[in-house]
């Protein structure tokens, strides 16, 4: 086959799985709160309410469309678009698997295996933030503004912590490609075990990346109503919530890419020679495992949503700057004096 | 960084962003209006306005006969109605001046301090909804479904109860009845403690809430402050202690108090008294005693059916009290109870006439409200959100 072609396939094949996953993250959540809260959840729609996020797409889409008269119309629209452009757009550079053999053809299951496949990521992920802060300005709403300020500000103080943690990752392991990190966590140490500090500041600000609890303050109902998007209804709605999911989705990918040794399982080769296994079938297997473990932390992700309180905006925004970014700063240092001791650089 | 200076504008030029915080606001519990003039999120003047749910309580208990002011009572705190219903049953009492045997002011009791822990759920959970903990809430809360069966089987209503009658219970607790509250009396606790270890001492939460919106005592009881909110900022007012009702007396209890009068205060102050509470309720399921479950005041109490169909007085009553014609003395009287929120008062005026000829309710949340702009002005807006939550300014209260 076309190289071309098969590209074109694992695209499409990526993104209706992403589609798919955010999809039932959506009832997943649901049913989570609802264990955790002692109700049922949602069982109405097909067997244990499997069909739920189909109804409630099918709701969405058939919902009246309403842009408020005073809204500037076109960002108004461009905002949930770019939220979920930029959402889809960051799974191009995680590794699914390992690679498959069809006769002499190698597939790789990712997109695209960039050589700064990290910064790829930070440019996506950073450009998110556009469609939340456009959406919120244009519905020439208080309520939206102050969401769309928040979410903003919040980003800015995150980033730099995640920034900051994630070149201690790449000093250890010296390359921007997500590949590569997964590939050197088959032989050694997952990244968690060399990089505990830099893991925990990456998880957390990967909670305020997605704007999830305890960092949701752009979509606090409680105060804001709905947030930046507070005046959107139908599928734009949708979008923005959507978005949301598959940003749960990446980033817990990108976590157990990054700390987790991605699509890797410990004795993996040892396993496969004890059972004979050819490659691919060891190739599948481990895109098994990393589902397993991105389902791992999407439900931890809704773990703690459905824990803890959320901050408030002055004190998210001291954790940002005054405990995180430090502690990432000393993470940095630490790394680069253990490095020096062993005499890696 | 100096050249930028031309761009910050002297304080007098300032300009701020008018919030409209409700009259719908997922956030306010009712319908109040908050005219936030905000400098980014800090709140720099706010101005309440009420009178939405206004519904003229008091002017429309002016025509309507004693009995059938119960069911308005039921509309004031919708969260803690037999309080308010029974406090108005005490005051009809006092103005007729008749006795309530034990057993009826036990059930009282008993009733009271299990829509005390109704509304104290409500509230506190709603403090942890309001920081962002949802499951609490939701959690928790299947508690005061429980309370509200015990309700249903007591008096056949949920919310607004219209529970009791002017001189005792309109009748005793069924088995059923005895036989959730014990059911009730088991679970809670846990439940509470379950809650209690969920939030209380959560970094976040303590964060969120440690010295948002503080009142100090003094402040407070310039205002007129009582129940919870008055406790938080550390003075011991109780009327369950201070001026017994209903055999308050017979019971042992403490009061819980706080000491900054913040947001964390009045929900440990809320925790501390549904435990009292419970406790009050063991004392009174224990000591229990046996009689009847009213007064012997034919004319303000509704007869038996099979009396009214086989004795003429009972007829005569059940006529008279049916179509609010009943002999109530002149007088003046003041009377208030311990409510869910606060002092709940009483000031009844009779000239001797079927209705009253001037009832004044003394409604705790609406004291409360006047103080909040005070309590939030200088803060955040999430700040001024969980002030209000964790006053538990009910609408109907506030607004009468």
């Amino acid at each position: 086959m076309e190289p071309l072609l098969i590209k074109v396939i694992i695209v499409i094949v990526l993104f209706v799985i992403t589609l798919l996953v955010a999809l039932y993250a959506t009832f997943a959540e649901r049913k989570v709160s609802a264990i955790m809260q002692d109700r049922i959840g949602p069982n109405r729609a097909g067997p244990f309410g499997l069909l739920q996020p189909l109804a409630d797409g099918v709701k969405m889409i058939m919902k009246e469309e309403l842009i408020p008269a005073l809204a500037n119309k076109w960002l108004f629209i461009i905002g949930p678009c770019i939220a979920l452009l930029t959402a889809l757009m960051t799974g191009a550079v995680v590794p699914w698997g390992g690679p498959i053999k069809i006769g002499d053809q190698v597939i790789t299951l990712q997109v695209a295996d960039l050589n700064i496949g990290i910064l790829y990521i930070f440019g996506v992920v950073s450009m998110g933030v556009y469609g939340i802060m456009i959406g919120g300005w244009a519905s020439n709403n208080k309520f939206s503004l102050i969401g769309a300020i928040r979410a903003s500000s919040q980003m800015i103080s995150y980033e730099i912590a995640m920034g900051l943690a994630i070149i201690a990752l790449v000093m250890t392991t010296g390359t921007l490609s997500l590949n590569e990190i997964v590939l050197q966590q088959d032989e050694g140490w997952a990244n968690i075990v060399i990089q505990p500090l830099g893991f925990l500041i990456f998880i957390i600000c990967a909670f305020a990346e997605t704007n999830r609890a305890p960092f949701d303050l752009p979509e606090c109902e409680t105060e804001l109503v709905g947030g930046y998007h507070t005046e959107y209804s139908s599928m734009k709605l949708g979008f923005y919530l959507f978005a949301e999911y598959i940003n749960m989705f990446i980033s817990s990918a990108v976590i157990v890419c990054f700390y987790f040794g991605g699509y890797n399982f410990p004795f993996q080769h040892e396993l496969a020679e004890l059972l004979g296994l050819s490659s691919n079938a060891l190739s599948i297997i481990q895109t098994v495992f990393m589902f397993g473990k991105v389902f791992f932390f999407i439900f931890f992700f809704m773990w703690v949503r459905w824990t803890i309180p959320r901050f408030r905006y002055d004190q998210l925004m001291t954790l940002g700057w005054k405990v995180l970014l430090p502690l990432a700063l000393a993470n940095i240092f630490v790394t680069g004096l253990v490095m020096w001791g062993m005499g890696k650089i | 960084m100096s050249t930028h200076n031309h761009l910050i504008k002297p304080e007098a030029e300032k300009e701020y962003n008018i919030l409209n915080l409700g009259p719908t606001h997922p956030a306010t519990h009712g319908i109040f209006q908050n005219i936030l003039k905000m400098d980014g999120e800090i709140i720099m003047h706010a101005e309440p306005t009420v009178g939405y749910i206004h519904r003229a309580f008091e002017k429309i208990a002016e025509y309507r006969p004693y009995n059938q002011i119960t069911p308005l009572t039921d509309r004031l705190n919708y969260c803690s109605s037999p309080i308010n219903n029974m406090g108005w049953h005490m005051t009809v009492e006092k103005l007729i001046g008749c006795e309530v045997p034990k057993r009826a002011d036990y059930l009282r009791v008993i009733i009271m301090e299990l829509s005390r822990i109704a509304d104290h759920v409500i509230c506190t959970t709603i403090i942890g909804q309001d920081t962002g903990a949802t499951t609490g809430f939701l959690y928790f809360f299947q508690m005061r479904e429980k309370i509200y069966e015990i309700f249903e089987e007591v008096c056949g209503a949920r919310l607004t109860t219209n529970i009791g009658r002017v001189g005792g219970m309109e009748r005793d607790f069924s088995e059923v009845a005895w036989a959730k509250l014990k059911i009730f009396m088991v679970e809670f606790p846990k439940f509470l403690k379950e809650f209690q270890s969920l939030i209380e001492r959560n970094r976040i939460f303590m964060d969120r809430t440690i010295d948002c919106g503080p009142i100090t005592g003094e402040r407070a009881l310039a205002y007129g402050f009582t129940g919870p909110n008055l406790r938080a900022a550390g003075i011991d007012y109780d009327v369950r202690v201070a001026n017994p009702f209903s055999s308050y007396q017979d019971f042992d209890f403490s009061i819980p108090i706080g000491s900054n009068g913040d947001t964390y205060d009045r929900f440990m102050v809320r925790i501390q008294e549904m435990w009292e509470s419970v406790s009050i309720i063991k004392q009174a399921l224990d000591k229990m005693p046996t009689g009847e479950f009213h007064a012997d005041v034919p004319e303000f109490y509704l007869p038996n059916k099979e009396d009214v169909y086989s004795k003429m007085e009972a007829l005569i009553y059940h006529f008279k009290i049916v179509m609010g014609e009943m002999d109530v003395p002149k007088g003046e009287v003041y009377h208030s109870v311990e409510g869910g929120n606060g002092e709940l008062g009483f000031y009844l005026i009779s000239d001797g006439n079927r209705s009253p000829f001037r009832l004044h309710f003394r409604r705790p949340c609406f004291i409360y409200y006047q103080a909040y702009p005070e309590m939030i002005t200088g803060g955040l807006l999430s700040d001024a959100i969980l002030t209000m939550s964790s006053m538990n300014v009910i609408a109907g209260e506030l607004d009468a």
